[in-house]
């Protein structure tokens, strides 16, 4: 009875397992030895520890590197500007409308991503009335906001601020308002409140959301696609390219690798802050 | 009301007019606020319906031109756009069915069991949420290149949408596992039921709504997904990679119309999800009462 119940869970995980590691794991490796590789489409791939690929890659594409963690540093402070007081504002002033308020927050969900986008080329096109109030205001001063970097940025912030909110939400949502309470009996102002006992025990949220906002965006092209212009060209634009329409495989496949180390550098310093087991608590309840 | 108490309001008129305006901003700001915020998240959504029953002068369906019902009529007759649809609705349906049959068992694994290789399998769930999906499609990509097999299509689209699937159902069918009450599993064995009709009479009525919702969830990222499907898709179109397509040329109003629909539909199952979630919850709060009794 003990032996079969010890066999039992390797039974369970083994068809999803194996298919993580057959269609996500195998293909890294295979990403991986690709990125080695030298030749072309015509003269076909060899292997043969082409590190040079790599060198080439980074110093051919810096700029859409930079543009991509730029833009998508940028998006996510925003994102966490915007997102925190909502969050704050659904887990304690929400009252009645609170359910309303989460529905509201996961309701771009239920668009598709590329259709909300392209509502942004709507909004921010040259004939709509948003960019005309911008220019009013000085804030367009070319006339265009589209095929600016602005443009992917407002783009990015939109799509993602739903990851931003809904881990913070559930950890303020988890916060003892009695603490709060017991602070301002030790007379802690209001302010002093929020930045010693709310704030620290928000700041899984605030990690977590900022990693789930910052990932998706620093890979993302569609935003880049959809708003911005030649000279807003991110790295998963770069990738897309050389992949799909030149066919580079080597080179794209060498960002690739460069792109998914800098994010597995975040990710280890995330859990490294609040655990794996926290990173999956705040996932379920972002989903 | 004020004016009959003499006292108070003279008292209130000695707050000048700006400090009380500071602190009914401070009272109500970060309400404002959100709403803003709500309304950012809106009116995009707002945007795309509205343009729905627009009737544009060109190919570009950027300008509000005049109202028509001529697309909504015409939803369904751009044969294209029909067969992305239909091949969406076909990969989402199968991706769902695998990934939350397969992603239940390892959840189930993870919550009831402890086991040689249990972090390394957490991590292996973690690890493809915490990937961009652009990295995903292009290894995938690379895979599918290097084997050469299966061709680009329907196949590699749903082996790409099971995989990303996965981890999305395990976390959240685990979340409802963990809250779950293992005392009525053995009552049932108590009772003489073997290890399958524990199972299948306690168990799985029990997790049903946290699979059901891992279920809609697949669902949705399936349907929804863009990027990893770009790679893998060959010339295979789903809707995404449709109006990806349509862009460059003028993305037809249907598309307007469609997106419109399909939120509608999500709207309704996602009202009638929730009132059944409230209805179980009412059943399963009367439980512990007549225990008492």
């Amino acid at each position: 009875m003990t032996a079969r119940r010890r066999v039992i869970p390797y039974f369970l995980l083994t068809p999803g397992a194996a298919w993580l590691i057959v269609f996500f794991v195998v293909p890294m490796y295979y990403m991986a030895r690709l990125s080695l590789n030298t030749g072309t489409l015509e003269t076909g791939f060899t292997f043969n520890w082409e590190w040079s690929n790599y060198k080439d890659a980074l110093s051919l594409y810096d700029q859409p590197f930079l543009r991509s963690f730029y833009y998508a540093g940028v998006a996510t402070v925003i994102a966490l500007a915007i997102g925190y007081p909502l969050a704050y504002a659904i887990a304690f002033k929400g009252g009645k409308w609170k359910n309303a308020m989460l529905f509201a927050v996961v309701a771009p969900f239920f668009t598709t991503y590329l259709i909300r986008t392209y509502a942004w080329q709507t909004i921010l096109s040259d004939q709509s009335p948003v960019v005309d109030v911008l220019k009013a205001l000085g804030l367009a001063s070319s006339g265009h906001v589209l095929a600016t970097g602005s443009a992917v940025i407002a783009g990015i912030t939109y799509n993602f601020l739903p990851f931003m909110v809904l881990p913070i939400y559930a950890s303020l949502e988890r916060v003892d308002e009695s603490l709060i309470e017991a602070a301002k009996d030790l007379y802690a102002s209001s302010r002093s409140a929020f930045v010693k006992v709310t704030l620290p025990l928000s700041a899984p949220g605030i990690v977590a959301g900022t990693l789930l906002t910052f990932i998706p965006a620093a890979g993302d092209y569609v935003n880049a696609f959809f708003l911005g212009g030649a000279n807003n060209k991110m790295i998963g634009n770069v990738i897309q390219g050389l992949y799909l329409t030149q066919r580079d495989y080597p080179a794209a496949a060498a960002l690739s690798f460069v792109l998914m180390a800098l994010i597995m550098v975040a990710v280890f310093i995330y859990i490294r802050f609040a655990g794996s087991e926290a990173l999956m608590g705040e996932e379920a309840v972002g989903a | 009301m004020e004016a009959g108490t003499a006292a108070a309001p003279q008292y209130i008129r000695r707050e000048s007019a700006p400090a009380r305006a500071w602190s009914w901003l401070r009272e109500h700001g970060i309400n404002i606020y959100a709403g803003l915020a709500i309304a950012y998240l809106l009116i995009p959504i707002a945007v795309i319906i509205f343009f729905s029953f627009n009737n544009p002068a060109g190919r570009y369906n950027f300008t509000w031109v005049g109202f028509t019902l001529d697309h909504w009529r015409n939803a369904f007759g751009i044969s294209e756009l029909n067969d992305a649809l239909f091949t969406s609705l076909r990969l989402a349906l199968f991706a769902t069915l695998i990934s939350t049959a397969i992603g239940t068992l390892m959840a189930l694994a993870l919550v009831r069991y402890q086991f040689f290789g249990r972090r390394s399998a957490n991590f292996l769930i973690v690890i493809p949420m915490a990937t961009p999906e652009i990295v995903m499609g292009a290894a995938l990509l690379s895979f599918f290149l290097i084997i050469n097999t299966p061709p680009l299509g329907f196949s590699t689209l749903l082996i790409a949408h099971v995989m990303f699937c996965i981890s999305f159902v395990v976390v959240v069918v685990r979340s409802r596992l963990i809250g779950f009450d293992r005392s009525l599993e053995e009552a049932a064995q108590d009772l003489g039921a073997n290890p399958f009709q524990t199972f299948f009479r306690v168990t799985l009525p029990l997790i049903l709504p946290g699979i059901v919702a891992a279920a809609l969830l697949a669902f949705a990222l399936s349907i929804d997904d863009f990027v990893v499907s770009n790679f893998n898709s060959g010339t295979t179109v789903t809707f995404p990679l449709y109006i990806f397509g349509a862009a460059q040329r003028g993305i037809p109003v249907e598309v307007n119309v469609i997106a419109t629909m399909l939120f509608a539909v999500t709207l309704v199952a996602m009202g009638l999800t929730v009132l059944q979630q409230r209805r179980a919850e009412r059943l399963a709060s009367v439980r512990p009462q007549q225990e008492g009794e």
